[in-house]
């Protein structure tokens, strides 16, 4: 099993939004590991504290409604999280991830990893792994555009050569 | 041949392809706006991927606005606002100050939308342009930052769920309540990636300002864009509240056997007012299975219901009467110009007469942040879009939605009450007029 990472699953509920992410007192700051201290703030105060690079956000349907704010998947970012796994997405929070290059995967039945579990996931072969209950969750492929934008590196680097290409 | 939606007739016009739902397509977007919040983001950007020989693709298209903290609240609020400020001199961009408004309402009322454009705007609340007949929805910084060097975003296009309304609404029942209970029945991801599309006779009969709030509210069941189809009455709007002059095209409207995800039919006369529990829009319910909650807060304003028509409906309704004792009213106009409307018109004498807080221009307490933030424990009811955990500020307080007929019965009696309940006379003899709809 090649995999892009095991770590722990932090596992949230449905209609997790953005505010709850981020909560809007602190979007003063576009500053990643700032944001990063401020991680589901309110909703998981031990969350900024506790979270260890590598882990994983795991979620029920419809995470990140609400706001177009990309301070919610920066602040993820920032706190060292290397991907997000939902049972779905809200559209401009999937949208935001995947230009800032972090790994989300739609991923039917997550919903029922325990908090704290241990988990991988791949996002080419788009799975993810539940080590304590020897589960496997296969994911939703990205729409072959989304996946060739993320194979050229994402939206920035796609507009800096459409710049250098129209000069 | 099959019928094209609205949506897909816009996204095929600005891509220069035969757009379908399901296709991705590289579009011309018309307008771009952002704010104090997402602003300086989409600023570092469109710096990262454009380099030395920066510019902005169409600079007269780029909108800021300074609305979410206005006036700034702290330090690093002001230090963003000066970010914004120098970012729109230097690169000639259009910029509004923290009197203007909200960024939604500053765009319509300066002309910056018109009937089948593009729009984008890092503020998911973009999907308000609808209520012109334009295809307006948010977007992250990243996105907004490549467009604004490019011109162009790349888009799926989205399928559509139709909403049809026949027949009147009801005195007390106004498009608030509608959207309420649309989203009550979709669910509040039940139109996520798709457009909401509305008709019917009772949407062709309600003014612009009302068909604005169906499209604003749109995200809230996870939508990418709301739209109502242009017509006459939108050219109207626009003339005299943009001084724009604009050929409605007949041809901006669903064509017969367009494709939907789902229908929905309503029968407008049958509706009464709507009220969301907290902590989520969807939560709707007739009013009267709330009454009597007791409100410590009435919030009226935000790029819902903050425009001249909704803040004079509560006027009326508290001309020479006074907030409930152990109620608060805060109202806030959406935009400078409102505010001015609502001085010159006795408006604002009215509220503040009746105990109302009248603040200036901006988002107010929908932010969160300031200027009207709710405590541990306060229950709150508000005109605003949302009502998620911790929106208006404690994680422990409680928000209510409603229209703003429900805002003013519920500041009048401290509790939440249906507004058919109080006099009619109150706020029908001085009925809102706009655009040739008395309602």
């Amino acid at each position: 099993m090649s995999v892009d990472g095991t770590g722990r699953a932090w596992v949230f509920g449905d209609d997790i939004d953005t505010d709850q992410i981020t909560p809007s007192r602190f979007l003063v700051s576009s500053d990643p590991d700032e944001l990063g201290e401020h991680a589901f703030n309110d909703l998981r105060p031990e969350f900024a504290d506790d979270v260890e690079p590598g882990d994983f956000v795991v979620a029920g349907e419809n995470f990140g409604s609400g706001s177009s704010r990309e301070h919610a998947p920066l602040s993820l970012v920032g706190a060292g999280v290397a991907g997000v796994v939902a049972q779905s997405f809200a559209r401009i929070f999937f949208r935001n991830a995947i230009n800032l290059g972090l790994p989300v995967l739609l991923c039917p039945g997550v919903g029922e990893i325990d908090d704290r579990a241990e988990i991988s996931i791949d996002v080419d072969e788009g799975f993810v792994y539940d080590h304590d209950e020897e589960i496997r969750y296969d994911a939703e492929p990205l729409p072959p555009f989304l996946q060739d934008l993320v194979d050229q590196g994402g939206l920035k680097p796609y507009t800096r050569r459409k710049l250098e290409s129209a000069d | 041949m099959t019928g094209k939606t609205i949506t897909e007739k816009i996204l095929s016009e600005k891509s220069g392809e035969d757009a379908t739902a399901g296709d991705y397509v590289e579009a011309t977007v018309d307008a771009m706006v952002t704010h104090d919040v997402t602003g300086p983001l989409t600023i570092d950007v469109f710096e990262d991927v454009t380099g030395e020989d920066a510019a902005l693709a169409a600079p007269e298209n780029v909108v800021f606005t300074l609305d979410h903290h206005a006036p700034a609240d702290g330090v690093q609020a002001a230090n963003n606002h000066n970010i914004v400020r120098e970012f729109a001199a230097e690169y000639g961009a259009n910029q509004y100050e923290i009197s203007d408004g909200i960024c939604h309402q500053v765009m319509i009322e300066e002309g910056f939308v018109e009937p089948g454009d593009l729009v984008i705007g890092a503020d998911s609340h973009s999907t308000t342009y609808g209520g012109l007949g334009a295809l307006g929805t948010g977007v992250g910084s990243t996105d907004l930052g490549t467009a604004f060097a490019t011109g162009e975003l790349w888009f799926r296009v989205p399928e559509t769920i139709r909403f049809e309304v026949e027949g009147d609404l009801p005195d007390g029942v106004y498009a608030k309540d509608l959207i309420l209970r649309f989203i009550g029945d979709v669910g509040f991801a039940g139109a996520t990636y798709k457009t909401a599309e509305y008709g019917g006779s009772a949407i062709r009969d309600l003014p612009i300002h009302q068909r604005l709030v169906l499209s604003n509210m749109a995200i809230e069941m996870g939508g990418k864009a709301g739209i109502v189809e242009p017509d006459d009455r939108t050219a109207t709007y626009l003339e005299e509240q943009a001084g724009l002059e604009v050929g409605v095209d007949p041809d901006l409207a669903a064509d017969d056997g367009a494709s939907y995800e789902a229908v929905y039919t309503y029968d407008g006369d049958a509706l009464a007012p709507q009220v969301s529990k907290p902590s989520n829009p969807e939560n709707a319910v007739d009013v009267g299975e709330t009454a009597g909650t007791g409100i410590d807060q009435v919030f009226v304003g935000t790029c819902t219901n903050g425009r001249y028509e909704d803040i004079r409906v509560v006027a009326d309704a508290l001309a020479g009467e006074q907030v409930a004792p152990n109620t608060r009213l805060i109202v806030v106009p959406a935009s400078r110009a409102v505010y001015q409307r609502c001085l010159e018109t006795g408006v604002l004498e009215a509220l503040v007469d009746a105990g109302a807080t009248f603040q200036s221009a901006g988002c107010g307490p929908c932010f969160g942040t300031h200027q009207g933030a709710l405590g541990d424990g306060d229950v709150a009811l508000a005109t605003a879009n949302r009502n998620f955990p911790g929106r208006e500020g404690s994680m422990e307080s409680r928000v209510y939605l409603g229209s703003p007929a429900t805002a003013a019965a519920t500041a009048l009696y401290g509790e939440i009450t249906d507004p058919r309940e109080i006099e009619t006379t109150r706020y029908d003899d001085h009925a809102v007029s706009d655009v040739g709809v008395v309602r």
